[in-house]
């Protein structure tokens, strides 16, 4: 698919998970995602199903299980978090190497750390397999509100060149002697930041001259690269299909 | 007649007077350069020619359509007529791939499938992009984005093309590739350029805007020879060039 606006999260391999449409791989996604959630906190083998599931994915997506891991520790936050249950929880309480612990609070733990990780690592697969052009593309083709698509596809462009911006002008601050360890040499800073808002505002105005030249009527043209063919959607349906299967089986 | 101008007049909101009366006509085919100091008013008579700015006095016709700024299918028509490359690449090419970015202006025009394809192969083939159809802006170097944007433009099959400071921030390769391509294009240039050697070499003629008015109008070598006339109006020819006498 599109080449280039690989971000950091994206791994580009040459994998059947990479070539297929974006929609559907988002599509997926999202149903396992749901699945997931909805599934019962006690149906442990369940987690484990999907697991497995998900390691298939990243199998056949080629990426790496320690690539994975190493970007899963964003969910770190909420492991403390969930941690802390079983310590402050309620009602039943088993005894457990010596320390007390709400039985109730154990299961808690258990369900924001299971169904964290499966979502992070069904988000992470995505991210790895789709490039951030592909990922606008597939929203807009799952009919998300142009306004949004059409705001993150600026966002995509220009990023780059705002963040070009803000390091020109911290080299040219840095060039003059800045060099602020104290607070009250912020300023500089402040004042840099006020002025690259104005740049950022200053271009838009000059782009959207140049769209209004090109006949920009209000409307972006949509990309027409190629869309889903219901084998994707088959394809992809795999996930969340054999995930569910995996809920009622055990519930 | 590609571009006729008559008494154009236009201040801003702010009341400041950009134009004063101006008057210029080009003909098809020709190659004019637009010259004049910072501040001359060359940007606004630029956005005139498309309507992007208008509501002051005067008339300004492309190919004997006159441009009427309430009329929106005759804009639309005017604005595939003339195509403006502006200064900046990253101002025009707004899109996330080279391809999708040239295809923005044809399928404003309606066009779509192998059509619009079609329309993106040839003007990247003009500038000699297409090996960078699916490539990001941002990874192309400055020349060659000023090239895709050059291409943005023919891609809507423009009868006057219109370049706002073509050659600024080139290094002397891509300057000189741009001329060439320049130079092949079957189309009417008006050049809006402070380079006068890049108007001595691609424009037989050359007008200077100043002040809002046209102060001189005539062929290249004949006003880059009038050192005068060149000082007056705050243009100084690069030191060591001496225009060649026609």
């Amino acid at each position: 698919m599109g080449a280039g606006h690989a971000h950091p999260l994206h791994l580009d391999r040459p994998s059947p998970v990479h070539r297929l449409a974006p929609e559907v791989k988002i599509a997926a996604t999202l149903l396992f995602t749901i699945v997931v959630v909805a599934t019962p906190r006690e149906e442990f083998w369940a987690f484990g199903g999907y697991a497995v599931l998900l390691a298939v994915v990243a199998a056949v997506a080629r990426v790496p299980g320690n690539w994975l891991l190493k970007r899963a520790s964003i969910e770190l936050p909420l492991v403390l978090l969930a941690i802390a249950l079983p310590f402050a929880g309620h009602g039943e309480r088993v005894t457990w190497l010596g320390m007390s612990l709400s039985v109730d609070g154990l299961y808690g733990a258990w369900n924001i750390f299971a169904k964290g990780t499966l979502g992070v690592v069904a988000s992470l697969l995505l991210a790895a397999s789709t490039t951030m052009r592909d990922l606008i593309l597939g929203l807009d083709r799952l009919r998300c509100p142009a306004v949004f698509t059409q705001i993150a596809t600026f966002m995509l462009r220009y990023l780059d060149i705002l963040a070009d911006d803000a390091r020109r002008m911290r080299v040219a601050r840095l060039s003059r002697g800045y060099d602020p360890r104290f607070l009250w040499q912020v300023k500089a800073f402040a004042v840099s930041v006020g002025s690259l808002f104005l740049r950022a505002y200053e271009r838009g105005e000059r782009v959207y001259l140049a769209m209004v030249s090109r006949g920009y009527d209000g409307r972006l043209p949509r990309a027409g690269r190629d869309k889903a063919t219901p084998r994707q959607w088959v394809q992809s349906a795999a996930l969340p299909v054999a995930a569910a299967a995996i809920a009622v089986m055990a519930s | 007649m590609s571009l006729s101008i008559k008494d154009l007049t236009f201040a801003y909101p702010d009341g400041s007077v950009a134009l004063r009366g101006v008057n210029l006509e080009v003909g098809d085919g020709d190659r004019v350069a637009l010259l004049g100091p910072n501040g001359a008013g060359k940007t606004t008579l630029v956005l005139h020619l498309n309507g992007v700015l208008h509501g002051g006095a005067g008339t300004v016709e492309v190919g004997g359509l006159r441009v009427e700024a309430r009329d929106r299918a005759r804009l639309a028509e005017i604005r595939r007529r003339v195509g403006i490359v502006f200064q900046d690449p990253d101002d025009q090419l707004f899109m996330p791939t080279v391809a999708e970015d040239v295809a923005f202006g044809p399928a404003n025009l309606g066009m779509r499938g192998a059509e619009l394809q079609a329309r993106v192969d040839e003007a990247l083939e003009a500038v000699g992009m297409a090996a960078h159809r699916d490539q990001v802006p941002h990874h192309l170097s400055f020349g060659q984005r000023r090239r895709v944007a050059v291409a943005t433009v023919l891609a809507m099959r423009p009868e006057l093309l219109v370049l706002d400071e073509p050659s600024s921030n080139l290094d002397p390769a891509s300057r000189r590739e741009l001329a060439e391509i320049l130079e092949r294009l079957p189309v009417t240039v008006l050049m809006v350029t402070h380079d006068l050697p890049y108007a001595m070499q691609l424009c037989p003629r050359s007008v200077i805007l100043d002040g809002g008015l046209i102060v001189a109008d005539g062929p290249t070598p004949q006003i880059l020879a009038d050192e005068t006339l060149l000082h007056a109006h705050r243009l100084e020819l690069p030191y060591g060039f001496h225009p060649v006498r026609p």
